[in-house]
């Protein structure tokens, strides 16, 4: 044999083991390279499909359920199996045509695949559901309904305590690390957001195989990685549901906010902020869409005014004050002053309501008249305390730490997500205000409560729990009890905690709280007694300013009250503003009263029922406000038209025209009455 | 070489047929573990309605049909080579009247009962055929015009392939150019084959004016370097500018002529997934895909290159075990019975069974090239040749496929695949080479 030939046998035995060896090579980057694969392959056949438990429910201090579950039901269709369907009957029911038939099958395809179930309807109306449920035998299989749990309110109150559960989006996915999943459900905000790991329990997960089609065919791995589902825990908390309803419709047509709150515990038993919502309006499929429409509204309906709203609390701080200069011994409770229907200590005169002699005579009495020029003098003593060194910087420094342990300026830590903390000033302010030249007189205002200075309502009321308690609080919250609590639940560890803020013996806490009980007993807030029980308050009225237009303006005062009861043995304090509602006394005082007498009582009379009509009636809501708010109002009524429109032209082209035009009528309708059931 | 007391095994490659046999049972195997659908068993496989049944049904036939070979006279190959070439090749131009569209190939005849595909049995036709011609009295194969009438010999029924949409089946026809390389046509051919084949990839791979730079700028410096030599030998200057021309000729224009021309988009498209990248089809031609895979159900682009990627790939070092890989068992990789088989091995097996694999039919490739050489006749030499060079390519680009560097190509995986006129083709391939062997000493004609 040839040389040449042996040669030959050996460059085709070469080149075939290096093609091997090519083969080989690849096989090492592809199977040993990476787990990539692996994933890729468990992605392909392994499903993971989560089992949701029941969200906890949440109870009032009475035991009513203010949160439950209910069931509401989606149309399923799995798309492979709608050879045959009886397309114009269940076009007929759900009140589309054909052509908007087609187009959801496709779009369900397109989202899910032909072999899985897609949502076709989501939450079905009673009408629809109920007639569906009747012919859903023949639709099926390609058709079948889903149960689906959602969030129910039978008080349609405490929107703004409870908040609202919604799909997780990409953001929090990310914030969470992934704990949550695409198409979970979790509490957005409110009560819903704090506890939402109590709430939503703990989530079940079975792998089951799938083929190319998707079609589940077995459980993978006989269930060793499945997990099972446990329910959410429930939640026992302080509201009384009934003073929350009276609350809600109170603020009725009104901006404003009522906080009442059991000193005794710090256990919340109303938080409203006007305008509320029905809360079940965030449920279902409605919720994206009413949602925007709140978000447009100038009213701003979604924003709890309770713990975000803040206002220059004006004569309602005034106790606090005083609370500061006992405790500093700047004064005795006998201190008084001459006033003469203004306050000359400083250049600009700050007016008094009254003019008249000894009407500032001492503490007491100085509180029943809420004498401003009383309030503003002992502001600069505390101020100008000759105790602390450093002049009016450290004595300042000194006053908004009172100011801070009593709450004021910080957040207090209430058990809702975002609650916004206020403001007292700090000494670096007015250093830079006014270039490291300042005195008491510069801010003597922050005396009667106006000036670098705004609370939320939330904090007024709890200043109200330490006067009643003489020195102590709870931090507010609402939540007394979670059920079967272990150690492990440290959420409620905060509010078991007591706030001593001053060491001011119980004796003259006893005279602050006389003087605020002059002021309803013969002083500005008569309005606010109830029969039978000893009150103390204070009213305030709150000179603002808005921009309107671009241009600062002076606004209408707001309307404060805040008030404890009974005095002897507080149960209650209540904060209450009204924005731009004028005199304290005129609409928070009444407030305060009725709020007041539901919770003591349990009832109200029928002359009391008569005065809650009466302010349930009355619309307090600044022109340029409204006046945006009637435009997208409008703008609203008009859009339904249009949908309308749409409707009955959509049907005009079907053969049973008046049958359908009925359905799609009735469908606007039904929708309808929950658009005007929006705003309460 | 046959003695008074006759005996079959007498001569034959027991090493042969016992990877034959191992192959063919993990073959059936693996289309079992694929589509068992828990049905009862027994019935499953006497019932030959299921896949694993109908293959194992075609190996018992292969059984038989290895017996008769191996008791049949060598001198009868070469006596009716020709004859079956012809048969052959009057069976694949019965093809197009008689042809019936299944999964969009127009390459099966279908008969009550069964059905064949001509293409795929006309292998064993031109293998016998070449050897025919390679070993006649007067073959002087140094010779350009036997090189040419043996190259037409092939190429002829490759053609039809082509013509019947069966383009990896044609493909198969160019490996008979390693038998012809081993016995005298020169070593140019597949220098410029190689080349070629590197040039196709570069172009799919690079941007085609850095390509134009990159071969101008080695032409240029190849004529540097011998720039001294031109003066003595004018004719290499002007070779190795011809060479550039043709090349870029070729990377240029050429292959985007035959891209856009010749190939269907789905080719190409499966051409580019190979290296890796998205080929953008024209809307027009776009619509053409979608109705060929409404047609045909292979999917375009590199959707079945991807699932068996990740199912190969999923099977780590030591495999699922048998029957455990989610993804043949739930039919991910389309194909997965037929050209993509080798998924089951990789997913089931991992990367141990898949060497393992490999190994036996390197074994095998090289087992037949030892047969192959130590044939007197040259009739039996190039016979071997030929099978293994078809053995090769088809393990060598059906492999490749399935783990995403060879384009695909639907050919199946010998022995392996299911597919009757397939295993049935490859066994008789295999037993002929063996009754050849067998009689080594002959000079068969």
């Amino acid at each position: 044999m040839p040389a040449i030939y042996q040669s030959r046998q050996n460059v085709i035995r070469i080149i075939i083991a290096t093609s091997f060896l090519i083969l080989a090579v690849r096989l090492i980057f592809l199977q040993l390279g990476s787990s990539r694969y692996d994933l890729l392959a468990m992605d392909n056949a392994v499903s993971k499909s989560i089992i949701y438990p029941e969200r906890g429910i949440i109870f009032d201090r009475n035991g009513k359920s203010i949160l439950e579950n209910t069931k509401t039901y989606d149309l399923m269709v799995q798309p492979n199996l709608l050879r045959g369907l009886d397309t114009a009957g269940i076009c007929q029911i759900l009140g589309i045509n054909k052509q908007a038939f087609h187009e959801r099958v496709i779009a369900a395809i397109i989202r899910n695949g032909r072999y899985r179930p897609t949502v076709f309807e989501q939450s079905l109306n009673t009408e629809t559901f109920v007639k569906l449920q009747e012919n859903i035998f023949r639709f099926e299989p390609g058709f079948f309904l889903q149960e689906r749990p959602i969030r129910s309110y039978p008080f349609k109150a405490a929107a703004h305590i409870l908040g609202y559960v919604g799909e997780v989006d990409s953001n929090i996915l990310r914030r969470t690390n992934y704990f949550y999943q695409m198409g979970d459900y979790m509490g957005l905000s409110g009560l819903e957001r704090f506890y939402e790991p109590i709430l939503m329990g703990k989530r079940g997960v079975r792998f089951q195989v799938k083929d190319n089609k998707n079609r589940i065919v077995g459980r993978y791995e006989e269930g060793k990685f499945d997990s099972l589902a446990k329910a959410g825990r429930n939640l026992r908390t302080h509201i009384d549901i009934d003073v929350q309803v009276l609350a809600e419709r109170l603020l009725k047509n009104k901006l404003g906010a009522i906080v009442a709150i059991d000193p005794q515990t710090g256990g919340i038993i109303a938080m409203a902020s006007g305008p509320t919502y029905d809360p079940n309006l965030l449920t279902g499929s409605l919720r994206k869409n009413n949602f925007s429409w709140m978000l447009r509204d100038t009213a701003r309906p979604l924003f709890n005014r309770a713990i975000k709203g803040q206002y220059p609390p004006g004569s309602t701080i005034k106790p606090m004050g005083a609370l500061i200069a006992l405790d500093e011994k700047v004064i005795t409770p006998d201190f008084g002053i001459s006033c003469n229907g203004a306050y000359y200590g400083c250049r600009r005169p700050i007016k008094c309501t009254h003019s008249y002699a000894g009407h500032a005579g001492n503490l007491r009495v100085a509180l029943a008249n809420s004498c401003n020029s009383y309030f503003s003098h002992i502001y600069r003593l505390a101020i100008d305390n000759p105790r602390i060194p450093g002049g009016a910087d450290k004595g300042y420094v000194r006053w908004k730490e009172y100011m801070n342990s009593f709450g004021m300026g910080v957040k207090l830590g209430v058990d809702l997500p975002s609650e916004d903390k206020g403001m007292i000033a700090d000494t670096g302010f007015y250093n830079r205000l006014y270039n490291n030249n300042w005195s008491s007189c510069t801010n003597v205002f922050l005396g009667i409560g106006q000036g670098e200075m705004t609370a939320t309502p939330l904090q007024m009321a709890n200043l109200m729990c330490i006067i009643a308690n003489k020195g102590y609080y709870y931090t507010p919250h609402f939540v007394k009890d979670i059920d079967g609590a272990t150690t492990a639940d440290t959420l409620l560890n905060p509010y078991k905690k007591r706030h001593q803020v001053t060491s001011i013996p119980d004796t003259i806490y006893r005279i602050v709280q006389l003087g605020m009980q002059d002021v309803i007993e013969t002083g500005t807030g008569r309005i606010a007694r109830i029969n039978g029980v000893s009150v103390a308050g204070k009213t305030g009225t709150a000179e603002n300013y808005g921009i309107i237009y671009g241009r600062r303006q002076k606004l209408d005062d707001h309307s404060w009250f805040v008030c404890f009861a009974p005095v002897e043995n507080p149960k209650i304090a209540v904060a209450v503003i009204v924005e731009n509602g004028g005199f304290g006394a005129t609409w928070a005082g009444p407030m305060a009263g009725l709020i007041m007498e539901q919770y003591l009582k349990d009832s109200l009379s029928v002359t009391r029922l008569k005065e809650v009509e009466r302010i349930e009636q009355e619309e307090i809501i600044i022109p340029v406000v409204k006046q945006k708010r009637n435009r997208l109002d409008s703008l609203r009524r008009e859009r339904m038209k249009r949908v309308i429109m749409r409707a009955t032209a959509i049907s005009g082209n079907s053969k049973d025209r008046e049958q359908q035009g009925k359905i799609s009528f009735n469908h606007l309708v039904a929708i309808k009455s929950e658009y005007e059931e929006q705003f309460i | 070489m046959r003695n008074s007391s006759f005996n079959i095994s007498m001569g034959v490659d027991w090493g042969v047929v016992i990877v034959y046999t191992i192959l063919v049972i993990t073959g059936i195997a693996s289309i079992f573990a694929t589509t068992y659908r828990n049905e009862d068993l027994l019935k499953g496989f006497l019932s030959f309605n299921t896949d694993y049944s109908r293959q194992l049904l075609y190996f018992f036939i292969c059984i038989i049909l290895a017996v008769f070979i191996l008791l049949t006279d060598s001198k009868f190959f070469t006596a009716t080579a020709n004859i079956f070439y012809i048969i052959g090749i009057i069976l694949m131009l019965l093809v197009f009247p008689f042809h019936t569209d299944i999964k969009g190939t127009k390459s099966i005849i279908r008969l009550p009962g069964f059905q064949f595909q001509p293409a795929e049995l006309c292998k064993l036709f031109v293998n016998l055929a070449l050897a025919k011609y390679l070993s006649s009295l007067d073959m002087d194969f140094k010779k350009l015009r036997s090189q040419v009438l043996a190259s037409l010999f092939i190429l002829g029924p490759a053609v039809l392939a082509v013509l019947q949409s069966e383009t990896g089946l044609a493909l198969v026809y160019l490996s008979f150019f390693l038998v012809m390389y081993r016995e005298g046509m020169s070593s140019t051919v597949l220098w410029i084959g190689f080349s070629l084949a590197f040039l196709v990839i570069l172009t799919l791979l690079l941007d085609p004016d850095l390509l134009a730079i990159m071969l101008t700028a080695m032409a240029g410096i190849l004529i540097f370097i011998l720039r001294r030599q031109f003066r003595r030998n004018r004719s290499l200057l002007f070779f190795i500018i011809g060479v550039w021309a043709i090349f870029v000729g070729i990377q240029r224009f050429a292959i985007p002529y035959f891209f856009e021309k010749v190939l269907k988009p789905y080719q190409v498209q499966r051409i580019y997934a190979t290296v890796g990248k998205d080929f953008e089809v024209d809307p027009e031609l776009m619509k053409e895909v979608e109705i060929r895979k409404m047609n045909d159900k292979r999917k375009a682009g590199n959707y079945n290159v991807k699932q068996s990627k990740i199912a190969i790939g999923s099977g780590g070092l030591f495999g699922k075990g048998l029957m455990q890989g989610t993804q043949t068992r739930y039919d991910f990789v389309p194909e997965q019975r037929t050209d993509f088989i080798f998924c089951t091995i990789g997913e089931s097996y991992g990367f141990l069974g898949s060497i393992v694999l490999l190994g036996l039919y390197l074994f095998l490739l090289f087992r037949i090239i030892n047969i192959a050489e130590r044939q007197r006749s040259t009739f039996s030499r190039a016979y071997a040749y030929g099978v293994a060079s078809v053995f090769f390519f088809h393990v060598f680009v059906n492999i490749g496929m399935t783990i995403g560097i060879v384009p695909v190509i639907g050919i199946p995986l010998p022995f392996m695949s299911f597919g009757g006129t397939a295993l049935i083709t490859y066994t008789i391939m295999l037993f002929i080479l063996l009754r050849l062997d067998a009689d080594r000493q002959m000079i068969l004609r």
